[in-house]
């Protein structure tokens, strides 16, 4: 056992740890923005709107982070058109583009959420809300939306956790997140085990304090949908 | 050129899908074997099923990849260094991709499967029980066919999460379609094209193991809907 190695750069491990929290807060933050008036689309009167909608999702919730962030970073490159682009000097960076991988695809997952937790309201609040002469804006906002949110509630917190572990996919296009760090380790000081066994602990304790922090929320917010059947 | 490359990548879609099924294959033994610990009466087993599948769902699905493929392996090694013995360890990309998810998911499947046999009705078991039956036919006969409609909807999503993350297993060099793409896309110059080949590949699974398994699903719920008060 070689420790010593972790020990020394226990530093580089806090500057991993910080880009994973940022990089999972940063797409979450983002994300929940996107994905809340997509989620009143998705379930809009429109068929046209629904289906965009809905191949939206189907397409990022159907195939591979991994293939997703690949498209982004290295895909983008093969058209003159990006290259010759004003953008392309935030698309050519990994970090704008792992970001832009991360926020479509939990925009896509946190939408379908959102979206099923708009289709679980009783009837019966909406037609309350209607009877007291609310306008469509101020339903949305004092009622839709906060009961929309708190029945999502379970799943988002699953969703929360899936984009933690998916920061660790930026090693692959060399951010020095967590795996990114515990990888470089491994390189430089040809030790196998105790990086990632290191890396393994650091996001254990992360999402535990998640899954903590979250059952908190939980019953301050949807504590009363506990006893309560339908 | 491309129309080739086209092909080798989805040559590869049975390593992929050997891949996923073999995992699959593992992730549901263990899983069916750690959800019956989780609700033994034995506290031990308990806590070594709750220690499992917390410690797994805690870890993003790369760093145990990472962790089965290099770090389990010098483990290994530096023991049977220390014993002595003149071997070494090392796993193929294949193993340990199967040894990952299977590891993985069976954890996604204890929780399905727990909640599953806690919805059984209790008095059907009982009622096995008073009938006298044995443990293996009260398994195979009364457990087994509800377990199988009630844990679907819970193994169809696992599935479809399983079966995207074998594209991991390509950062460690297992040939799949993902390995294929990047490939191509390496030798071409475009890489936009093959890893959209790669995400159609995916893609396809999925919407076919939706239709199948939610048509699997309706055959199963058959004359349960009816009965329901």
């Amino acid at each position: 056992m070689n420790w010593d190695v972790i020990v020394e750069n226990l530093g580089l491990y806090a500057e991993g740890a910080k880009l994973t929290l940022l990089l999972a807060a940063a797409s979450l933050a983002l994300s929940f923005v996107l994905a809340l008036p997509l989620a009143f689309a998705r379930n809009s009167a429109s068929p046209l709107l629904r289906y965009t909608v809905l191949a939206y999702t189907l397409v990022f919730r159907g195939t591979p982070l991994l293939v997703q962030l690949f498209l982004i970073y290295f895909g983008l490159a093969q058209f003159e058109l990006v290259r010759s682009s004003l953008l392309w000097p935030w698309l050519s960076s990994p970090l704008v583009c792992v970001l832009l991988a991360f926020v479509l695809n939990s925009t896509a997952y946190s939408t379908e959420i959102f979206a099923g937790g708009l289709r679980h309201i009783p009837a019966g609040e909406i037609e309350a809300a209607r009877a007291y002469g609310m306008s469509p804006w101020t339903r949305g906002r004092r009622i839709l939306v906060p009961a929309m949110l708190t029945r999502s509630l379970p799943l988002y917190g699953n969703e929360m956790i899936m984009m933690l572990h998916a920061t660790s996919l930026a090693s692959t296009v060399t951010l020095l997140e967590i795996t990114g760090v515990a990888r470089m380790i491994t390189l430089n000081y040809y030790v196998q085990f105790e990086p990632y066994v290191t890396a393994a602990a650091i996001y254990l304790a992360m999402t535990f304090a998640l899954v903590t922090g979250f059952q908190l929320v939980q019953r301050r917010f949807a504590g009363y949908l506990e006893n309560r059947i339908g | 050129m491309t129309a080739g490359y086209v092909a080798t990548i989805l040559a590869a879609g049975s390593t992929t899908l050997l891949l996923a099924l073999s995992s699959l294959l593992v992730a549901t033994l263990l899983g069916l074997a750690a959800a019956f610990a989780t609700l033994s009466g034995s506290q031990t087993l308990r806590r070594i099923a709750g220690v499992y599948t917390f410690v797994i769902r805690g870890i993003p699905d790369l760093v145990v990849m990472l962790l089965i493929y290099y770090s389990l392996p010098a483990l290994l090694n530096q023991l049977t260094d220390t014993l002595g013995w003149d071997m070494r360890v090392e796993f193929s990309p294949i193993i340990a991709g199967v040894l990952t998810l299977g590891l993985i998911f069976g954890a996604y499947m204890t929780e399905t499967f727990k909640s599953a046999l806690q919805n059984i009705m209790k008095g059907q078991i009982e009622a096995a029980i008073a009938y006298g039956l044995s443990r293996r036919r009260l398994f195979l006969r009364i457990m087994l066919p509800q377990l199988v409609r009630l844990a679907l909807p819970g193994f169809t999503n696992n599935w479809l999460v399983l079966a995207k993350a074998t594209a991991l297993v390509s950062l460690i060099g297992l040939q799949d379609v993902m390995f294929r793409a990047k490939g191509a896309a390496e030798a071409t110059g475009k890489p936009f094209t093959f890893y959209l080949v790669a995400a159609g590949f995916y893609l396809v699974v999925t919407i076919l193991s939706i239709a199948l398994l939610s048509w699997l699903a309706r055959r199963f719920e058959l004359g349960t809907k009816e009965l329901a008060p």
